[in-house]
């Protein structure tokens, strides 16, 4: 096993850049899309997109993100995880609990300010546990707070809580090569036990209620809205831009060759001498923490978090937007998650106009999702390839 | 007053108790009329009162006239009424204007009079409840079974000592063999509650050992009911539960207040009041010589506060030195109510003997909600078992079906008002409407993707969106009723605890139906050797000339058809709507990775496992329905660890490793 | 001559059926050594247990100089102690290049870590051109595998078999649907690679065995039946009993 040599290659080796132009071509996609939005947002002073379109765009980035990491775990590596947007909600989740917390205790610091006597620690602590956890009849702090206080120890939290999840549960379901359809249903069950963990009232995250008013940024309160969501919709252009070219990297080279090869016949690349399960496991925690800080930055922009965003179907929906977009190229995510979700907030929300049919008016808000589930069952069928598929017509049409 | 009343009541029961003995019933003698049986005690009838009313009903009971029950029941309900003129009793109905009187002998009309023209007898609360008293005894030997059992449950309503008596000395002449167990009965519970004798009371007491009842159960509470004390030192005299350890049994503050409850000790300070005190003593910023912004912490407001207790501006307070010295100079115990310990350590001993009765039955009354449960599962998960064993597809269009079946049930029944025929139409029906769509999508979409199997996953998914959104827009957004026929309606109980819902039961006869159904199609049948021959070797079963194709179509309307079926079933007992089939979803993919792929006795086995499970489960923790399901998942996901491939696996070159 | 692999007793059952009974069989390195017998033989199962696969119930499998025990390694494991494997079927990597199927074969550390900071190397290039050229596909190394004929991936995976320079090979069926021509390539590949290492080739077909011209196991209902050079086992009655006879 010594045979690594270190001597370099006579051939001009290219830049990972150069030898992947797609990456290029997103990645300024992407800077010419995050321009366009920046120069036309509320918040820059031209008012043709509207704050809350501008919000709506920053969190289809984030979906975006979350649907690369999807493609590489499922399209790359072939494991179908029906788990990542809980990974995605833990992550939100976490961050929500700083958003919530600190909000909470500006309130509760200025509601004291007319005290005769100042406050002590314990009945700020007090009024804050009184403040988020009185809907679900409680007055103490559950544990689970315990950071909630300190930003980077929860932004910690946003890596650590989806990853060490993963982990775990990734280490128990590959060490029992659990493969296939089962670990798909296994990894739905472990989001739908978290969902029905989460709607528990005394599990200390207000059950039901879940996380609200995080579009209030802590020490940003005299910021503007419009100027708060530029700069969240800039986060995330920049967070999903990273990620793309952190996993366009990881695919390219030969640690993507083991992973598709894992995904095309795993028993194969065992016998080759690989640990598979290893690098099944490294690449569903890595997933799993993408997962999670792209959550971190969509629930400040989408304001409110409850356990319904982590049901089973949210992860279903995920893999259906990297199934339409096309499933083992990374744009193709990107592509798909934005396309679905940009249309089904289009159809859902009224802006698609009704078809009448004389007998019978098609009202786009109950019939999105049948339009929706068939669109699917024929992009599965004839194009499995997904939207994706089609840039290759066009490159061989070249 | 409160003697006299006793007194008197007393005495009535003695002579009840006489005249009780020598009543024959079916004696039918002739009689002096009512109305000169009532004479010599009109002016108390007609003016009763508490003190005298008593001797007044024992003569009138021992004159044993039988309608003198009937008397004074209507007497006790204001329902007779006096003649000022002649002082004759009447009964009376009110016509609005007028009252019609009633002999009370004949109980003939006697025509019409003014309201103004008899006087309505009136008795107050405690003289009714003298009455009632005096009769419920002498009802006990009435010659109508029902008013015996009224008196009984009277009896058993507002129990006291002097029932017990008139009860015992009812049960020798008691014909009803049901109505003399009730009376034995009620007799033991009464006796262990306030016989007279000791050894009678220990042995009542005893007999009742193990007797899971309400009736009896609440009994022997109220004998070893406690009530929580304090004391100095532990009183000899008194029958003592059990004495608190403060710290273990009790936690100081419960401690010390309940001696503040008690008036023995000064109520403590609470964090608040201390706030509110020193705000009121702000002098020039400061508080007992503490600037303002120091007053954050607990230390230093103490240190105000004593600085201002020191200058006797505020009283002393409890500290928490003066709190724990307060709680050690005193004893906490429990005392029982009753002062006899022989009693109630009999009682405790019958309550132990109860409780392991009790929950023997729990458990029993627990394995059949199991039992239910894992009905339930079966039926739901069998379909998808069929399916996913012989072609290894996974249906997420399964939950879909059932919820097709139970909109069926619900159409069948808008047309068909007759429950049981509707049912009888619905089951067919589901079955063969199921059946249709699963061979529809079948043909349409999953036999192109058999070499794709996470695909079909999705691709069902997607039809499983379409459906559901489909059913919410034609059948709208809230639940449709299905409703059982009526000998579906009522519940199978064996005795207060252990009971089950019959339309359970009929669930549960259905999944064994199925079940035989099934083992008979896939062990007996051409189909079924066909479908298990594709199972194990698809190459192989078509060079042998069966036809994969057909086998796919027929086993994926078989799955759907089932799934209908179970929709119709589940659809009973729970509302139809049309998210119904994405609430069993996920539970019927746990039954059948748990049990085994490709397996009906797999689908059993693991619907039996998560069915008495999560009813386990929930028994630990009752209240919480959820946290009962996040354990079961978690589990699951631990027993996949353990058994990769089921409960029931295949082994060996067929398991496809 | 060192023997690098000692299988004795090894016994093991399927649901009642014993696919290996009491098997004892010793390779040493370098040599060719072909194993035939009939369908059901254990032929395969052999494989599974050297490799990991399969456990077998009792027996032990030793490997080495060091005598260490393979029963208690993972798959990935025995094969990164220095033992190939190719499969009946051709798999390889069909949806990746020629070269990228001989690169995640070649020989280097196996972490996730190491292979995600991989950088290519002039003496991979070169290693990977030499096998490409050794195995006949030195201007097919940018093509998809999944384009090559049937016979071409077959030398795909011998050759990563070579790439990850195992110290024992076990080839099962290398020969099937080949062409004449094609045979006598993988004979030669085969007897080449034996010069340095340990191969074990399961083959039903007698010319090709024949043409190896090695030492010959005979296997049947999962034990020894029979070792020796061919024409020895040929010539051994029982052998034509259970097996040419047929």
């Amino acid at each position: 096993m010594t045979t690594q040599d270190t001597a370099p290659d006579i051939a001009p080796r290219k830049s990972f850049l150069a030898a992947n132009p797609s990456v290029l071509w997103f990645l300024g996609a992407l800077g010419l899309f995050t321009l366009c939005v920046s120069v036309l947002a509320e918040g820059f002073g031209l008012p043709v997109l509207s704050t809350s379109m501008v919000k709506i765009l920053g969190m289809t980035l984030c979906l975006c993100l979350i649907a690369v990491a999807m493609d590489v775990v499922w399209g790359y590596c072939g494991i179908l995880s029906l788990g990542h947007f809980a990974f995605f909600g833990l992550g939100g989740y976490a961050i929500g609990m700083w958003l919530m917390y600190a909000r909470t205790e500006g309130i509760v610091i200025d509601s004291f300010e007319n005290a005769p006597i100042p406050p002590t620690q314990t009945e700020i602590t007090d009024a804050i546990a009184t403040q988020i956890f009185g809907v679900v009849g409680s007055n103490d702090l559950p544990a689970l707070w315990v950071f909630a206080h300190s930003l980077p120890l929860q932004l910690a939290m946003v890596v650590l809580v989806p990853g060490l999840l993963a982990l775990v549960f990734g280490w128990l379901a590959f060490r029992s090569r659990v493969t296939g359809v089962y670990l798909s249903i296994l990894t739905q069950a472990m989001t739908l036990a978290l969902s029905l963990y989460l709607f528990q009232n005394d599990t200390g995250l207000r059950g039901n209620n879940g996380l609200s008013g995080l579009q209030n940024i802590p020490g940003l309160l005299d910021v503007p809205q419009s100027t708060l969501a530029l700069w969240f919709f800039w986060a995330s252009a920049l967070a999903l831009g990273l990620g793309y070219l952190l996993f366009a990297w990881l695919v390219s080279g030969k640690f993507g060759s083991v992973i598709r090869g894992i995904r095309d016949n795993e028993a194969r690349v065992r016998f080759l001498g690989y640990h598979v399960e290893h690098y099944k496991l490294l690449i569903f925690t890595l997933t799993a923490i993408v997962s999670g800080l792209a959550g971190a930055l969509y629930y400040p922009q989408a304001g409110i978090i409850n356990p319904a965003e982590i049901a089973p179907i949210a992860s279903i929906y995920l893999a259906v937007w990297v199934a339409i977009g096309g499933r083992g190229r990374l744009y193709g995510a990107v592509i798909g998650a934005a396309v679905v979700s940009l249309a089904s907030s289009w159809f859902t929300g009224g802006g698609a106009p009704n078809v009448d049919l004389g007998f019978y008016v098609i009202n786009w808000t109950d019939w999105w999702l049948v339009l929706l589930g068939l669109g699917f069952v024929a992009v599965t069928l004839f194009f499995p390839r997904g939207i994706g598929g089609l840039f290759d017509y066009l490159v061989r049409a070249k | 007053m409160r003697f006299t009343a006793l007194f008197a009541r007393v005495i009535a029961i003695a002579i009840l108790f006489a005249c009780s003995v020598v009543w024959r019933p079916g004696d039918a003698v002739a009689q002096e009329s009512l109305q000169s049986v009532l004479l010599p005690h009109k002016a108390e009838l007609s003016d009763p009162s508490r003190r005298t009313i008593g001797p007044v009903i024992a003569s009138l009971l021992a004159s044993d006239h039988p309608a003198i029950s009937d008397f004074l029941r209507k007497w006790e309900a204001r329902e007779v009424y006096q003649r000022p003129g002649d002082g004759l009793f009447f009964y009376a109905e009110d016509t609005g204007e007028s009252l019609t009187l009633i002999d009370i002998d004949t109980g003939e009309a006697m025509g019409q009079v003014g309201s103004r023209e008899v006087d309505q007898i009136k008795p107050n609360a405690g003289v009714r409840r003298e009455v009632a008293a005096a009769l419920v005894p002498f009802e006990l030997n009435a010659p109508d079974p029902a008013r015996r059992a009224e008196a009984l449950e009277a009896i058993a309503r507002s129990a006291d000592a002097s029932q017990i008596a008139p009860l015992a000395a009812s049960i020798d002449s008691e014909p009803d063999a049901d109505l003399k167990a009730r009376k034995h009965r009620l007799l033991a519970l009464l006796t262990a509650q306030f016989g007279a004798d000791k050894a009678d009371r220990l042995a009542a007491i005893d007999a009742l050992s193990g007797d899971t009842s309400i009736e009896a159960r609440s009994v022997l509470n109220q004998l070893t009911a406690r009530r929580d004390a304090v004391a100095q030192t532990v009183p000899e005299n008194a029958n003592i539960a059990r004495v608190l350890m403060v710290g273990s049994d009790i936690t100081p503050p419960e401690a010390h207040d309940r001696l503040v409850a008690n008036e023995l000790a000064p109520p403590r300070q609470t964090a608040t009041d201390l706030r509110d005190v020193l705000a009121q003593h702000i002098v020039d910023g400061r508080v007992g010589g503490v600037p303002l912004h120091r007053l954050n912490t607990v230390e230093n407001r103490a240190i105000a506060y004593e600085a201002l207790e020191a200058a006797g501006t505020v009283p002393p307070r409890a500290a928490e030195d003066e709190v724990a010295r307060a709680v050690a100079a005193y004893v906490f115990y429990e005392e029982y109510r009753e002062p006899d310990p022989d009693i109630t350590n009999a009682a405790e001993a019958a309550l132990t003997a109860t409780s392991r009765m009790l929950g023997i039955y729990q458990t029993l009354d627990l394995l059949l909600d199991g039992v239910s449960l894992a009905s339930i599962f079966f039926l739901a998960a069998i379909g998808l078992a069929i399916t996913f064993g012989v072609m290894g597809v996974i249906n997420m269009a399964h939950g879909e079906f059932i919820m097709m079946g139970a909109y069926t049930g619900y159409v069948v029944q808008l047309f068909v008002p007759d429950y049981t025929l509707s049912l009888l139409i619905a089951l067919p029906l589901a079955f063969a409407v199921t059946f249709g769509a699963g061979v529809t999508m079948e043909r349409l979409v999953i036999r192109h993707l058999y070499k794709r199997p996470l695909e079909t996953l999705l691709a069902t998914f997607g039809i499983s969106i379409a459906l559901q959104q489909l059913a919410k827009n034609i059948f709208g957004t809230q639940a449709r009723p299905l409703t059982a026929p009526d000998w579906l309606g009522g519940a199978i109980t064996l005795n207060d605890i252990v009971g089950i819902s019959t339309i359970r039961v009929a669930i549960f006869v259905l999944a064994l139906i199925f079940l035989a159904l099934l083992l008979y199609i896939l062990k007996r049948t051409r189909l079924g050797l066909e479908v298990r021959a594709v199972t194990q070797n698809p190459g192989m079963a078509a060079s042998m000339g069966i036809n994969p194709d057909r086998i796919n179509m027929l086993t994926f309307g078989l799955g759907s058809g089932i799934a209908g079926i179970a929709g119709v079933a589940i659809g009973l007992y729970a509302q139809v709507t049309s998210e119904m089939g994405a609430n069993y979803i996920v539970q019927s993919f746990m039954t059948v990775v748990v049990g085994g792929v490709g397996n009906v006795w797999g689908t059993l086995a693991g619907a039996s496992m998560i069915g008495f499970l999560q009813k386990g489960i929930e028994w630990f923790n009752p209240s919480n329905t959820l946290a009962a399901q996040t354990y079961m998942v978690l589990f699951v996901i631990l027993f996949i660890q353990v058994r990769p491939k089921g409960i029931v696996a295949l082994k060996g070159r067929a398991a496809g490793d | 001559m060192t023997t690098l692999l000692e299988v004795s007793g090894v016994s093991v059952t399927f649901d009642g059926f014993r696919a290996i009974n009491n098997l004892s069989i010793q390779i040493a390195e370098p040599e060719l050594r072909a194993v035939i017998g009939p369908n059901g033989a254990g032929k395969t199962t052999f494989m599974d247990i050297v490799t990991g696969k399969t456990r077998p119930d009792e027996g032990r499998v030793i490997w080495g100089e060091k005598s260490v025990s393979l029963l208690g390694m993972s798959e990935s494991e025995i094969a990164r102690a220095g033992i190939g494997r190719k499969f009946q079927k051709p798999t390889v990597f069909e949806d990746q290049t020629v070269r990228e199927n001989l690169a995640m074969a070649l020989k280097n550390k196996r972490g996730p870590f190491d292979v995600m900071f991989y950088r290519r190397t002039r003496h991979a290039a070169s290693r990977i051109a030499d096998i490409a050229q050794e195995i006949g596909l030195l201007e097919h190394l940018p093509r998809r595998a999944g384009e090559l004929s049937h016979g071409q991936k077959q030398w795909l995976e011998i050759g990563m078999l070579l790439a990850q320079d195992p110290r024992l090979l076990l080839v099962d069926e290398p020969a099937a649907g080949m062409t004449p021509a094609e045979r006598e390539h993988t004979t030669d590949l085969l007897k080449r690679a034996a010069k340095t290492r340990a191969v074990v080739v399961i083959e039903h077909d007698m010319e090709f065995v024949r043409r190896l011209g090695c030492k010959v196991t005979v296997l049947h209902e999962g034990s020894v039946l029979a070792e020796g050079s061919l024409d020895h086992v040929t010539k051994n009655q029982e052998v034509i009993d259970v097996y040419l006879g047929r």
